[in-house]
């Protein structure tokens, strides 16, 4: 026997766009009527691709296909894929939901999916009902959930409203409640769907853990699909990434992760050709950041490297390039100039220049920021104000210890050396 | 090893549908053979369908006044109803039975046909979100509806007893006969009728949502081609055929006259409607079975 859990083969599903319903019989009469003669169907297009961004010429659409991967027994695969990329159908497939148009899913052991927490919880029920019904739902004997009834009822920490209809509980109790069951299934196979994204942190920390657990001590196999690159680098050992119903890229996490990421950045200078400045000093050319590889997403422990171009047509003092690092809530984090470190190169000829630099790593913070290019003659006027930004988004990997993933308070996300000793042994 | 034992437990039990020799335990598949119910799975889940009907007890009376006691209003309000406007004002016969008896009778077993059909029959489009969402086999929610109406009636006929005890002391109207015995065979016959033709509905309303409206008056119709306000003997002989092709008729007739002592029994017209019954349950589960693997995608 193999130790292969999973066997996905040559998996496609195809779906229908548009209405479906009304004034479709005579079509469902002549498909069935293909069928009967071992035509195909004579209303699908064979070979459209799932790109929600462009309009297809016909109906139907492949929304997974050609998929083959195989899932050894114990691991713990991340499947990630912008929206649409076909990972939730891969997962309704699996998990039983809907049934595959062509090839076949093999699989070894019991499978349990949580494509959504809290599935079939009725409000009226009280919470200890409710923990019987979502439990069975989910594929658990009553004696199986009596006996870990206890350690949900713990897990959750919601002992005091454990007989109150869950229609009063709190949103918050609520999703407690329902990962709580989740968390204590026992199957061979389990089917993690995004469900991380709920509550708050110190539960989601707590929800991670039990996921580690799950794989780590129990050896389950796991199939996770998440946006969260944290969580997905923390639990996986491997990743696969689906990219418009095809699987795209399989292999190591590291380099899946950046495949991703590199693939679903948009282009960050695109817009700076249509950019033209009359200014009778200067000329703005380009500006860009060096680390191309990744479009505008960049690790938090990596530097970021930028590359600024420009035309100086008369002599100039006090000509200063730089840019404000602005956050969400647009506070500007710092801001910085080229000449900040030296006095001499404020002063410019006239001719074509270039200044680079790096954003230290371990700064910022992971999130989504904007990078506003500030051009400007010191206590004259601003050349380039407001007009040019880039968004960028920093993504955390590895940058601080990975058996914490719970977000880090603050603007900034500094790495300080610190040091540790034992002074007594007590 | 809990993982080894197990799989070899799940190959064990069904090495013979899934014929795979690198020991698979389920293959994911487009389409399912045509008759292959999962009865095995059902019974695994077989906690699941008594909470199910846990559920739609506590759910039904929960934050009402009256609770249960609706039970028992409905039936008799219905009884009370047909008693004036069929007994009173139309003036039906009732084959020379008291009306009260008569019409409760009547009315108890086909409200567990008319519940019974009307919420199965809506199963796939009132369960999506559930059914988007997770795998358990199907068949469990229509099955807890059976059993829940089964309850239900078993509440009602309680009461059409007591009416039929009364009756039974008091006067000499009533000749109930061994038919009785044939209760639970009758019940049965029922259920899985309106298990069948709900099945048959709530695959189809998956696509063509118009089936939903038809069946709410179709119900309400399908009452008056059934003898249950008025006695098979009463009618006109060029109706009776078409009134005894549905396979109805002879269940209501036969319940009616084991209690009642009136009216007709015949084997021959009871083993036709066992037939319709077998028939419609059969092409239900096909039915069921194609449309439960996809109808996510349409629903």
């Amino acid at each position: 026997m193999s130790d292969i859990a999973i066997k996905v083969e040559n998996l496609g599903k195809l779906y229908r766009l548009g209405e479906i319903g009304t004034g479709t019989l005579s079509n469902d009469l002549s498909r069935t009527w293909a069928r009967f003669r071992g035509k195909e169907d004579p209303f699908a297009k064979i070979g459209e691709t799932n790109d929600r961004t462009t309009k297809g010429t016909s109906d139907f659409v492949w929304s997974l296909k050609d998929v083959n991967f195989e899932v050894k027994q114990g691991e713990v695969l991340g499947i990630i894929g912008r929206n649409g990329a076909g990972k939730s159908t891969l997962l309704k497939i699996l998990s039983k939901v809907t049934a595959p148009t062509i090839g076949s899913v093999k699989v070894r052991g019991r499978i349990a999916s949580l494509l959504e927490v809290g599935t079939g919880f009725h409000p009226e029920l009280t919470g200890r009902e409710n923990i019987f019904l979502n439990g069975a739902i989910l594929g658990m004997t009553k004696v199986e959930i009596r006996s870990k009834f206890d350690e949900i009822v713990d897990f959750s920490g919601i002992e005091r409203y454990i007989d109150t209809p869950v229609k009063r509980y709190s949103s918050g109790m609520y999703v407690r409640l329902a990962f709580a069951v989740s968390a204590f299934l026992e199957p061979e196979i389990l089917i993690v769907d995004e469900v991380l994204a709920v509550g708050d942190a110190e539960f989601q920390k707590k929800c991670l853990g039990r996921m580690k657990d799950v794989s780590d001590k129990d050896g389950r196999t796991v199939l996770f699909v998440s946006h969260n690159m944290a969580a997905i680098a923390n639990l996986s050992n491997r990743i696969c990434c689906f990219e418009n119903g095809r699987l795209a890229k399989q292999g190591g996490v590291r380099e899946c992760i950046d495949y991703y990421l590199k693939a679903n950045s948009t282009k960050h200078n695109s817009d700076l050709t249509s950019f033209t400045l009359a200014d009778p000093d200067f000329r703005f050319v380009n500006f860009e950041f060096v680390e191309v590889g990744l479009g505008n997403v960049f690790y938090t422990s990596n530097k970021i490297g930028f590359k600024y171009v420009y035309e100086v047509k008369q002599e100039a003092h006090g000509l200063r390039v730089g840019f404000d690092i602005i956050d969400n809530f647009e506070n500007i984090i710092f801001r910085s100039f080229h000449d900040d470190l030296d006095k001499e190169t404020s002063h410019f000829l006239p001719g074509l220049y270039e200044s680079s630099g790096f954003i230290p790593a371990n700064l910022l913070k992971d999130g989504a920021y904007i990078i506003r290019l500030k051009i400007g003659i010191h206590n004259v006027r601003w050349i380039i104000d407001e007009q040019i930004e880039f968004k960028i988004n920093l993504a955390k990997i590895d940058s601080l210890n990975t058996n914490y993933n719970d977000e880090r308070p603050g603007l900034t996300m500094p790495i300080i050396n610190w040091t540790t000793k034992q002074i007594y042994n007590a | 090893m809990q993982t080894a034992e197990y799989t070899k437990a799940e190959e064990a039990s069904r090495g013979a549908t899934v014929a795979d020799q690198e020991g698979w335990t389920e293959v994911i598949e487009p389409r399912t053979r045509l008759l292959d119910l999962g009865l095995k799975d059902v019974w695994r889940y077989r906690d699941l369908v008594m909470l199910f009907v846990r559920r739609d007890f506590v759910s039904t009376y929960k934050q009402t006044v009256l609770g249960p006691i609706w039970f028992f209003i409905q039936p008799l309000l219905t009884t009370i109803t047909y008693m004036i406007v069929f007994g009173g004002i139309a003036k039906i016969p009732t084959d020379g039975l008291p009306q009260l008896p008569f019409y409760l009778a009547g009315i108890t077993i086909w409200n567990y046909f008319a519940q019974t059909l009307t919420a199965t029959s809506t199963v796939f489009t009132a369960n999506a979100s559930i059914f988007g969402k997770v795998y358990f086999p199907r068949l469990t929610l229509p099955l807890s509806i059976v059993l829940s109406n089964l309850v239900r009636f078993g509440i009602q006929f309680g009461l059409f007893l007591a009416v039929w005890g009364y009756y039974l002391v008091r006067e000499d109207s009533l000749h109930p006969n061994l038919y009785i015995l044939l209760t639970p065979i009758l019940l049965i016959l029922m259920g899985l009728l309106s298990l069948g033709l709900g099945m048959i509905f709530s695959a189809m309303t998956t696509k063509y949502r118009d089936l939903a409206m038809l069946l709410t008056f179709g119900v309400q119709l399908f009452m008056y081609a059934t003898p249950v306000i008025y006695p098979l003997s009463r009618l006109p002989l060029q109706y009776k055929f078409l009134i005894l092709a549905n396979p109805l008729s002879s269940i209501v007739e036969a319940f009616r006259y084991a209690f009642l002592g009136s009216g007709s029994f015949n084997w021959l017209y009871l083993s036709y409607s066992a037939a319709v019954t077998l028939v419609v349950l059969l092409v239900g589960t096909v039915v069921f079975n194609k449309v439960e693997k996809n109808f996510t995608d349409t629903v």
